[in-house]
């Protein structure tokens, strides 16, 4: 690979595609129907988003140099591996990765780095989950209490403190991240946040690959069960099973295949990882502010694009009230200005600038893996005009944003070939 | 009546209970665990001087919370959880004593430090638990109000 180490040191050498042999490319991507697959296992899914990311691609699994598999609930098992041997133990190297939400992102940033430091020349990522039905996904160590007070762990408890210092629920965690954001800038309360949630399940009807692809009114979103104020069941992410897959190849593999294949390429503008920095309450209450803006800055950076350049941005919506803290955090309003930015219009999908076009976690689901490659397999879906009835119009540039507490951030920044 | 014990060890007991945040000398960064470094400057804490015990105040400002409806087995609800800005540092807490419903909480409310017993083990101690409740007391309300509000419902 001396020609991808030259094409770096010199600054890029172009093709008829205008990539340089460094730039990092998609040319196959794949995602299932997310929803209740009880008919399907975890490899079921995974050889579902593989198979059909490698057949986008026109290539096989022989063609692969490198696999990165993303699972969080069989963590232990080395789905990579599960997965090569269904379709195809070839020896190649396996990165099995867990970064909590971002664990698809970060499966496909590995692929990426495999690719681009010569490692391989095609990778494949893959991320799947299977986890309908599965209820609340954290807190509830409460039933442990034991006959006797003990303290342990880091804070000396003598019994679990979910429920009685605090709350460990992701839907209760991420109420307070969205009224923290109210608090200091005002204009968020309950109906903003549910219309922020009925905008997205509004947008899932034009999506046959959602769990859920149903239109709720404002009435229904708000008068649906309270599971954490002032997140309703509708403004939660659904759990369900799914998987999505996504090949990736540099510039000097790009040459190599078909016109076609370069024509329907999406080119990888920027792939950006960050963890939280300390920050006063940041483990009190996760601050997904701050690792989202900086991973937005380096990510902008890296691509050479601003917020103003993109078509369309899939965000993690985990819960209603999260949206409204990423319009900010990722750049596309001015700071404090969420409230305003949503009231004008501009992240619906015939605004200035849509937002969670294929319904978003709310709707579409949210199988915590695969959700890190389904929402670039969105926005790549628009890059190359086959989105269908919910194509953006000639979208040329979007981005991708994860968040996974703990906390993880992911940000890709994709552009249309040509 | 048997001892008392804390529910967390940050939280002091006594005539005037409070809690305690480790504070990073280098940086004056805190927190309530158990520390080996400091997550804020790197300042390792290999002999235990990296950091000093602080009292907070027992008073602040509601910056966050949720009404949480639905929660693990066991955890009786709707109960106020949030975010308590105490003199700079934030603290994770319940708000109780007060109506768990958004016309009686909000993000601003200033509240203080209050404690209570959370039961008895086997051997007769009582673990002690801690929560904020608001300082405007006519906002406040106690056990039986609630549940006299409850009967009535
Ligand atoms: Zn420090």
């Amino acid at each position: 690979m001396s020609d991808v180490a030259e094409a770096s040191s010199s600054g890029g050498e172009t093709s008829q595609t205008g990539a340089a042999s460094d730039q990092m490319w998609i040319v196959g991507i794949h995602m299932t129907k997310f929803g209740k697959r009880p008919d399907d296992d975890v490899v079921d899914l995974a050889s579902e988003a593989a198979l059909g990311a490698l057949d986008d691609a026109g290539m096989t699994v022989k063609d692969v140099g490198v696999l990165a598999a993303g699972n969080l609930m069989y963590a232990a098992h080395g789905v990579g591996q599960m997965l090569q041997k269904q379709i195809g133990q070839t020896g190649i190297p396996v990165y099995n990765v867990v970064n909590a939400c971002a664990t698809g992102a970060t499966a496909l940033r590995t692929a990426i780095m495999s690719v681009r430091s010569g490692e391989a020349d095609v990778g494949l990522a893959v991320g799947v989950e299977k986890i309908a039905g599965a209820g609340l996904l954290s807190g509830g160590s409460r039933a442990s209490d034991s006959p006797t007070w003990e303290a342990s762990g880091r804070f000396g408890a003598v019994a679990s403190t979910d429920g009685r210092i605090g709350t460990e629920i992701m839907p209760g965690v991420f109420a307070q991240i969205g009224m923290e954001y109210g608090h200091r800038y005002g204009g968020a309360d309950f109906e903003l946040f549910a219309r922020i949630s009925e905008k997205n399940h509004a947008n899932s009807v034009l999506n046959p690959l959602a769990a859920y692809s149903k239109a709720m009114s404002l009435e229904q979103i708000m008068g649906d069960v309270m599971i954490a104020y002032p997140n309703t069941r509708p403004m939660c992410s659904a759990n369900c099973d799914g998987a999505a897959a996504a090949v990736v190849v540099n510039g000097t593999t790009l040459k190599k295949l078909s016109l076609e294949q370069q024509r329907r390429a999406v080119k990888v503008s920027a792939s950006v990882l960050t963890t939280d920095p300390w920050e006063e309450a940041c483990q009190i209450l996760p601050n997904v502010n701050t690792l989202t803006k900086n991973a937005a800055e380096t990510a902008y950076e890296a691509a050479g694009v601003g917020p103003q350049d993109l078509d369309l941005v899939e965000l993690h919506d985990c819960f209603a009230t999260a949206e409204l803290v990423h319009y900010d955090n990722l750049g596309l309003c001015s700071e404090g200005g969420a409230v305003d930015f949503f009231e004008s219009g501009a992240p619906f999908r015939d605004g200035s600038m849509p937002v969670n076009v294929s319904g978003g976690l709310e709707s579409k689901g949210h199988p915590i893996a695969a959700t890190g490659i389904a929402n670039i397999w969105e926005v790549a879906t628009h890059m190359r005009g086959e989105a269908g009835d919910r194509q953006i119009e000639g979208a040329k540039v979007g981005l991708a944003h994860v968040i996974g507490l703990g906390s993880a951030c992911g940000v890709h920044i994709l552009e249309r070939a040509a | 009546m048997g001892e008392a014990i804390p529910l967390v060890d940050y939280l002091v007991l006594g005539n005037d209970p409070h809690l305690e945040a480790n504070e990073c000398v280098a940086c004056g960064a805190r927190f309530f665990d158990r520390r080996n470094a400091c997550a804020s400057c790197g300042a390792i804490n290999s002999d235990g001087s990296g950091f000093k015990r602080v009292e907070l105040p027992a008073t602040g400002e509601l910056t966050a919370f949720t009404i949480v409806s639905f929660a693990a087995p066991g955890i009786e609800v709707p109960f106020v959880a949030g975010v308590v800005k105490c003199g700079g540092t934030s603290v994770r807490a319940n708000i109780v004593n007060v109506s768990p419903d958004p016309e009686h909480v909000a993000t601003g409310m200033q509240v203080s430090l209050t404690t209570f017993g959370i039961g008895e083990d086997s051997e007769g101690t009582e673990a002690i638990g801690f929560g904020y409740e608001p300082a405007d007391e006519e906002l406040r309300i106690t056990d039986d109000a609630i549940e006299k509000a409850e009967a009535n419902s």
